[in-house]
């Protein structure tokens, strides 16, 4: 072994040469007694939700959206009531001299923190009002509808979804359970209608039903189960043939029995996470609508009409556009992340050695 | 050749940086390989027994360090020159051109997935040979042909035109042994080659590796926890554990003689037709999240065994004979006498007694735990 | 193979000639009248019908509309442009559509690969966090509200770019509309590219290359890129689609003459009568199963796995 002695001994080396001077003391030669060897202290038993959570939790762009999920919805539910003013209220106030002065096209502004900052005061008779995103071009106030606004596009994408989830759910679970002839002309429906572009459902929609906020729905039901049901169908494929549906199956259980308390609580997982998807699309949907002017009308507003309000304005009032953007951008990563999120925490990959 | 050490590694330790934090998963780790010879690295999964080959061949994944050790290989370059390098500090792209295929081989786990799906068989023997050894396409094909025969592919100018899908299982292991074998290894490492293969056909590509070593002097070191892949094929057997070699010996000394508490259990653990007893030993508890390393033996919370020094040092290698060293507290001088399980202690003698081998296992251990530390190999 | 072909060909043909079907019915059995009452009388309005064939049985009035769109004739339109083929129309729109739809297929596509490509290559380093961050951004903005700053910072505040699209300076006011069209193609193609590419980099038949040997480019090349590339074909689909057609608001915003602006006109049915519709739906259904048709024979062309399997059909 002529090359070994030449090398100089690495540092873990002289670690391990100090470990192994321990000098041993009286008493360290006996057996150790009164333990339980077959107590597993390294893998205590977790349930698979509570592994689900706590992975969840740990990561960090997951809490990140949700986080940013959950302030939006609750600026939207309580952004509106934090002013005085509604949603489609024009903002007046009458001078000592009695005109009417209509607060328009303000931009955003906080007196205190202008008087903070530059040591000047607002002129005029808004000069003490608080308008954290302005007020439009009629002189509504922006705060309240972009929040409005929010809530109201937040509110179709959680109806539709959630609808959609149990269209999607039971025409994938009845596919996927019951197979043969069934499962194979419900996925020839399924192929079809998924071979038929979403605009052209809505342009077709848009003649048989009036603007507003049911176009929109459905619009979104038409579409978005088919994700769901193909999901549900996968997962009861997976499970159908696992033991323990076979083993009620031999104890006599019904069918259905089988597919609503064996099978659907696996399903719940990578549905939900499907769901945390088609949330954001929803949104988009409807956003798109509302700009075009199919969608949500005035003089209720929503992301998407919002958007389209300070696109036509964008010229003279630049800043009326942003919150509704940042709002929409925000749902969509926050959606986004959840929805990465969960899908890592259902299915872990095995850390790599 | 026989005695010439090819491979040392010496003192690896390898941690990892994961989400969790760092999980120093090698802890000191010393194995050597003798031109010719089959070395087992013997381990439940986790114990690093992959991790330590996958620093031989530069494969191990971004987020590992190597904190210390060496690992030395001695071979002759294209010159005809002698050559003793450290792996660990040759550059990746060094070690692709110079050592990885043309030096060092690796046959992988699961030949369902270690062959690239979208490239038909004989160009993956080829790429190989093509790479390194600059010759002609016909000489590769040739070659190639030559492979698949000797890991026993019949039709093999038919064979190499396939996609890996079209293959069963046990012929895509016998075309990755192909692949392993297209630039003349010296050393072949099989990482629990036959682990996904059904029992009839694990036979017949543990025979092959063997046939082929015979033939062209291979050295190889199998990694597997299969005891019974050890019995067919090993001379040596390192015994891992959590990171760390617990138990070294040749064949006999591992499977007559053994004399750590976790070889026992993993001995116990083998199925035996023969004994009475109809349950099936298996090793209580799992082995220590290395994310927190234990103070003294990490096996110490498993073993029957265990000593109170066990939970506060780690136990040296202690010295049984030249060529067997177990790191174990019971073979101090001081600690009371313990043997080995009855029950084992008999199916091994009945082992013995029916490969006919004689072994005679020596007296005491040597009582100098200093100077028993496996300093200089075997 | 050309049966594998032959098969999915025939599939698309059937689906979609039961989508026209079915659209065809829709809007034939839509209540209302297609034609502008204050500008004809009731006898005019009857004369017209029977000349169109309206009161003809449904089957027989299908039957002989799916003739004149086999010759490229969609009908006339009766509102908007009335009296002019709608083939005509189509045709500009298409025209337009198409120009700018590709070039943001090419620029989202060959930066996306190229972002994705080298975020994987240097994986954990800072190019790999900036392709997340633009990936995240790309996503989660709609295309118009690109369109709507790029408008307004490159066309209203600097004057560079025209405001409104103009034909004559094609290459030049394509620009805009192009490049915020391409941004969510580059992020989804950056984004998928990295993640297949980084799963190819973590398999065995990528170490098993390494161990013989391989690294840098030819491993790249040879391994990483052909296996990581295949499945990009089948996210690019729906992409393609979308902008070849989907280029609904920006078309409308920068006042591009193209079918997103016509098809934002029939949801809106700002003047676009039942014809542009069923011609819209058609063309949209076409499209849409044709490319997913060309994605799956490609598939089956470049993976071996379907490739082989599809001979063993024949």
């Amino acid at each position: 072994m002529g090359f070994l002695a030449k090398r100089k001994p690495a540092p873990v080396q002289a670690a391990a040469a100090a470990q192994a001077e321990y000098i041993p003391s009286e008493g360290d030669f006996t057996l150790l007694t009164g333990r339980d060897i077959n107590v597993d202290k390294n893998y205590a038993s977790q349930g698979y939700w509570k592994g689900v959570a706590i992975h969840f939790l740990k990561d960090k762009r997951a809490m990140a959206g949700l986080i940013i999920v959950v302030l939006i919805i609750l600026l939207a539910i309580l952004g509106p009531s934090i002013n005085s003013y509604g949603y489609k209220d024009i903002i007046t106030v009458i001078t000592e001299e009695g005109k009417k002065k209509i607060g328009r096209a303000i931009p955003p502004r906080i007196p205190a923190l202008h008087r903070l900052l530059t040591g000047e005061e607002y002129t005029g008779v808004f000069a003490d009002r608080v308008f954290l995103f302005g007020t439009d071009d009629m002189g509504r106030d922006l705060w309240t509808r972009t929040w409005t606004g929010a809530r109201i596009s937040l509110i179709i994408a959680f109806v539709t979804i959630f609808i959609d989830m149990i269209i999607g759910m039971s025409y994938g679970l009845i596919s996927g359970y019951f197979g043969g002839m069934t499962d194979n002309i419900m996925q020839r429906i399924v192929e079809v209608a998924n071979s038929v572009p979403r605009l052209v459902i809505i342009s077709v929609l848009a003649i048989f039903m009036p603007k507003g906020m049911g176009l929109v729905i459905v619009a979104l039901l038409l579409t978005e189960w088919i994700g769901m049901s193909k999901i549900a169908r996968a997962e009861v494929l997976k499970l159908k043939e696992q033991e323990y549906v076979l083993a009620s199956r031999t104890l006599g259980a019904g069918r259905f029995h089988i597919i609503f308390s064996q099978i659907l609580p696996n399903t719940i997982g990578p549905i939900i996470t499907q769901v945390m998807f088609s949330i954001p699309t929803a949104i988009f949907t409807e956003a798109f609508l509302s700009f075009v002017g199919v969608g949500i009308v005035l003089p209720q507003c929503s992301v998407g009409s919002l958007i389209e309000d300070g696109f036509n304005n964008i010229t003279t009032l630049p800043y009326q556009i942003l919150p509704p953007i940042i709002v929409l951008a925000l749902l969509m990563l926050g959606f986004n992340f959840i929805g990465d999120g969960l899908r890592e925490a259902l299915a872990p990959k095995l850390e790599d050695m | 050749m026989k005695d010439k050490t090819i491979l040392e590694i010496k003192d690896l330790d390898i941690s990892f940086r994961t989400n969790a934090g760092v999980i120093h998963a090698i802890r000191g780790v010393d194995i050597d390989l003798q031109k010719g010879e089959t070395v087992a690295i013997v381990g439940e999964s986790g114990s690093g027994k992959s991790v330590t080959m996958k620093a031989v061949t530069g494969l191990l994944d971004t987020n590992a360090t190597v904190n210390g050790g060496s690992i030395l290989y001695r071979y002759t370059d294209d010159a005809g020159q002698e050559q003793i390098v450290d792996l660990l500090k040759m550059s990746i792209r060094d070690l692709r051109s110079r050592i990885n295929g043309r030096h060092i081989s690796m046959v992988f786990q699961d030949p369902m997935t270690s062959l690239d799906p979208t490239m038909q068989i004989g160009r993956q023997i080829m790429e190989g040979m093509l790479l390194h050894k600059k010759v002609s396409r016909q000489e590769a094909r040739a070659h190639a042909l030559e492979l698949l025969e000797l890991v026993g592919i019949t039709d093999a100018e038919k064979r190499m035109k396939n996609y890996p899908h079209q293959l069963s299982g046990g012929m895509r292991q016998r075309v990755v042994i192909a692949i392993a074998l297209s630039s003349d290894p010296d050393i072949l490492i099989c990482d629990e080659p036959t682990t996904a293969l059904d029992v009839t056909i694990q036979a017949r590509i543990l025979d092959l590796i063997k046939d082929i070593q015979r033939r062209i002097g291979l050295s190889v070191i199998y990694i597997t926890h299969d005891l019974g892949v050890v019995a067919k094929v090993a001379d040596y057997v390192n015994v891992m554990y959590a990171g760390r070699i617990v138990e070294v010996g040749n064949v006999n000394e591992i499977f007559y003689d053994p004399k750590h508490p976790y070889t026992w259990g993993l001995l116990s653990a083998m199925p035996d037709l023969e004994t009475d007893d109809d349950r099936l030993y298996s090793i209580p508890g799992s082995p220590p999240n290395l994310l927190h390393e234990p103070a003294g033996d990490a096996f110490a919370p498993r073993n029957a065994f265990a000593l109170a020094i066990d939970e506060k040092a780690q136990p040296p290698m202690f010295k049984v004979s030249d060529t067997h060293f177990a790191a174990t507290w019971l073979l101090h001088p001081d600690a009371p006498k313990v043997e080995l399980p009855e029950e084992l202690r008999h199916r091994l003698d009945r082992a013995r007694k029916e490969a006919g081998v004689h072994f005679d296992p020596p007296g005491n251990p040597a009582a100098d735990p200093a100077g028993a530390r496996k300093e200089a190999g075997l | 193979m050309a049966k594998y072909i032959l098969k999915r060909i025939g599939m698309a043909l059937l689906t979609l000639l039961l989508i026209i079907f079915v659209l065809f019915v829709l809007v034939r059995i839509m209540p209302g009248n297609p034609f502008p009452s204050e500008r004809m009388n009731a006898t005019q309005i009857a004369n017209k019908r029977a000349e169109m064939g309206l009161d003809d049985p449904i089957p027989v009035q299908f039957v002989n509309y799916m003739r004149g769109v086999l010759k490229g004739d969609f009908g006339k339109g009766t509102s908007l442009y009335y009296g002019v083929p709608i083939k005509t129309v189509l045709y500009t729109c298409i025209n337009n559509s198409f120009r700018i739809g590709g070039l943001a297929i090419l620029l989202g596509t060959a930066l996306g690969l190229l972002l994705g490509i080298s975020a994987a290559l240097n994986r954990g380093k800072f190019l790999d966090g900036f392709c997340t961050v633009f990936s995240i951004i790309g996503v989660c903005v709609p295309s118009y509200v690109f369109l709507i700053f790029l408008q307004y910072f490159f066309s209203y505040k600097i004057p560079f770019f025209p405001y409104f699209f103009d034909n004559t300076r094609f290459l030049f006011s394509s620009t805009i509309p192009a490049v915020s069209l391409s941004l969510f193609t580059m992020s989804t193609v950056s984004r998928f590219t990295r993640n297949e590419m980084v799963e190819v980099q973590d398999s065995d038949y990528v170490r098993l290359a390494q161990s013989k040997g391989m690294y840098g480019a030819g491993l790249v090349w040879h391994h990483v890129l052909r296996n990581s590339l295949i499945p990009i074909v089948t996210v690019l689909a729906p992409l393609i689609v979308d902008l070849l057609t989907g280029a609904l608001v920006v078309e409308k915003i920068y006042g591009i003459n193209g079918i997103g602006k016509l098809m934002v006109d029939a949801i809106t049915g700002e003047g676009v009568d039942y014809n542009y519709v069923l011609a819209l739906g058609i063309l949209y259904s076409a499209l849409y199963i044709g490319i997913m048709m060309v994605v799956d024979i490609l598939y089956g062309i470049l993976d071996p796995r379907i490739r082989v399997a599809a001979k063993g059909e024949e």
